[in-house]
């Protein structure tokens, strides 16, 4: 009797957790076929590649004009320079919190460095709306501070608390018989580091790296309040710019609903749905393929 | 005592059915432009507050879509932030409707710049050439030598709509204007940046920028309602047919001077009277 009443139980919380995960799944395949639906439509009127090459995103003028090249290139351009800003800030940090720092420091700065991530991104946009931008426009002057630099700038900031904690766990995680037999061969600390410890977790911060960038490539407060919005492709960093995510939030609340600005601005979602699910793709792939199988002392 | 427990229940619980279809009869439907929408919202509020019988259900999808569903008999109220076309009223009548149009405020949009800026007045062709991007700089328009930072809204706002039709006559502003999702922003924007040039709704104006008269006439609830003031516009709200009952109460509590106008102020927008 007790062996079946428990075996019951264990029957009952195995369909528990199973439709628990797959209520989760199924919602994202719910929104991701919604996105898709609500988006395809637009290609009715414009070609794809009128959509995506096209250079005039006009989309309430009579004729209207889709065309997301502009903002394609606003958004990939802000995310490079924010990835140049933050790659190296977030993976020295890592280093330095992971082999360089004492326990204490340590226990201080990574909560710290975290606790960046909680920021809410619409402080970190009126941080730089009120303060960076007329600071950038005095200092460089130019025209206008609300611009792609500003916007990197940001977006790195918002991206460093990932890749840093992400690539600290991985350069923790590299055993210390490693760092041992590299100090015992004689290899100075700073040797070991970059010649064993940062290969032996490459996985790991590569992983850190291209979360920390599909973080900033969907980041919509932010671009919205500070790349400046201008739908052109940039010629300079100091250029406005409008990123995919800045063009949905500004223009989605008055779109009406089921026209073709909709759809396109559905349409804009699936280009950015796919750019983030390649970025995750590729972590994915990067953190299976290389990652460490064991102790390597086997 | 059971049965007695029994049948105060039946009576509560059939007083709440009869009176909650009570208050469904007294029920305002308000469709259309999005621009009219707050001041809807505002107003049905405080009339909701007053009127806690009378239920209002607002939403927004344009003038035209509003326009429609007083055509199809939809809704009570259409919004809308233009007059009705020929063709819409050549519809409506052989769908049996009539609309009637009230005008409840004014739409008033002036260009703004940064205090510094030495331009007191600009005309409706320099406004369009800068928003073109044919006059780049400040000196061609009588200003000191700085580049001219242009501040656009998002184009499905009201407030573009206004700009495009009034100062670019529906030629298209540049791809490198700024953009700013809402007047408070454009507001932010401009104070920030001495170069800057943008446009806000008369409500939204105060002391961190500074207002520019168009062709030597400055945008005030005056000369927006005498119609001198070039970059201003009506907003309607329709009903089928005139107004009776409690359509009639609300649409008389929407034009009131001491009532909806009131809130057409709060709203950022240019009361009637």
């Amino acid at each position: 009797m007790i062996i079946s009443s428990s075996k019951l139980k264990e029957q009952f919380m195995r369909y528990v957790f199973f439709i628990i995960a797959t209520t989760s799944v199924a919602v994202l395949l719910m929104i991701t076929i919604f996105l898709f639906t609500e988006g395809l439509p637009i290609l009715k009127k414009v070609s794809i590649r009128a959509f995506i090459f096209g250079d005039y995103w006009y989309p309430t003028s009579d004729p209207a004009d889709f065309g997301i090249f502009p903002l394609i290139m606003g958004s990939l351009s802000v995310t490079f320079i924010s990835a140049i800003i933050s790659i190296p800030l977030g993976v020295m940090t890592a280093i330095y919190l992971a082999e360089i720092a004492s326990f204490r420091v340590r226990e201080i700065v990574k909560p710290v460095v975290e606790l960046l991530a909680s920021l809410p991104s619409v402080v970190i946009g009126f941080f730089g709306m009120v303060l960076v931008a007329p600071f950038l426009q005095e200092t460089f002057g130019i025209a206008t501070g609300l611009n792609m630099f500003n916007a990197s700038l940001m977006l790195a900031f918002m991206s460093v608390p990932t890749i840093c904690s992400i690539s600290e766990d991985a350069l923790y995680s590299v055993p210390s018989s490693l760092k041992e037999a590299s100090l015992a061969l004689g290899a100075t600390p700073l040797e070991t580091i970059i010649r064993v410890t940062i290969p032996a977790s490459l996985s790991g911060i590569s992983t850190a790296i291209i979360l920390g960038m599909s973080r900033a490539i969907g980041e919509t407060m932010v671009v919205l309040m500070v790349a400046g919005g201008a739908a052109m492709v940039p010629s300079s960093i100091f250029d406005p710019v409008r990123p995919l995510p800045a063009s949905i939030a500004a223009e989605m609340a008055e779109a009406p609903y089921r026209g073709d600005h909709y759809h396109a601005l559905f349409a804009t979602g699936i280009v950015l749905f796919i750019f983030t699910f390649l970025f995750n793709l590729i972590a994915d792939h990067i953190s299976y393929k290389y990652r460490q199988v064991g102790d390597a002392t086997l | 005592m059971k049965h007695k427990n029994r049948l105060t229940l039946w009576v509560v619980f059939m007083t709440f059915i009869i009176s909650t279809s009570l208050s469904w009869a007294e029920n305002i439907v308000i469709k259309g432009s999005t621009t009219v929408l707050p001041i809807a919202q505002k107003v049905a509020e405080a009339y909701m507050a007053l009127y806690p019988d009378v239920k209002i259900s607002i939403s927004g999808g344009g003038s035209g879509n509003g326009i429609k569903a007083i055509v199809d008999g939809t809704t009570d109220i259409a919004d809308s932030s233009r007059f009705i076309k020929d063709s819409e009223v050549t519809m409506a009548v052989e769908k049996g409707q009539y609309p009637v149009p009230f005008s409840v405020a004014y739409d008033c949009i002036i260009p703004v710049v940064h205090p510094s800026n030495p331009i007191k007045d600009l005309t409706m062709n320099q406004l369009k050439a800068i928003y073109k991007g044919e006059v780049t700089n400040w000196n061609q328009v009588g200003g000191a030598d700085l580049k001219i930072v242009v501040i656009s809204r998002d184009t499905s706002s009201g407030t573009y709509e206004v700009w495009e039709e009034k100062i670019m006559k529906n030629e298209r502003v540049f791809p490198g204007a700024l953009l700013q999702a809402s007047n408070g922003a454009v507001a932010q924007a401009v104070s920030k940046n001495k170069n800057a040039l943008g446009y806000i709704g008369l409500g939204y104006l105060d002391k961190s920028v500074k207002a520019l008269s168009v062709g030597n006439i400055a945008g005030s609830p005056e000369t927006t309602l005498d119609g001198t003031f070039p970059i201003s516009r009506p907003l309607y709200m329709f009903t089928n047919k005139w107004p009776a009952g409690e359509l009639a109460k609300f649409m008389n509590y929407v034009v009131h001077p001491e009532k909806g106008q009131k809130l057409v102020k709060d709203a950022g927008f240019v009361p009637l009277y």
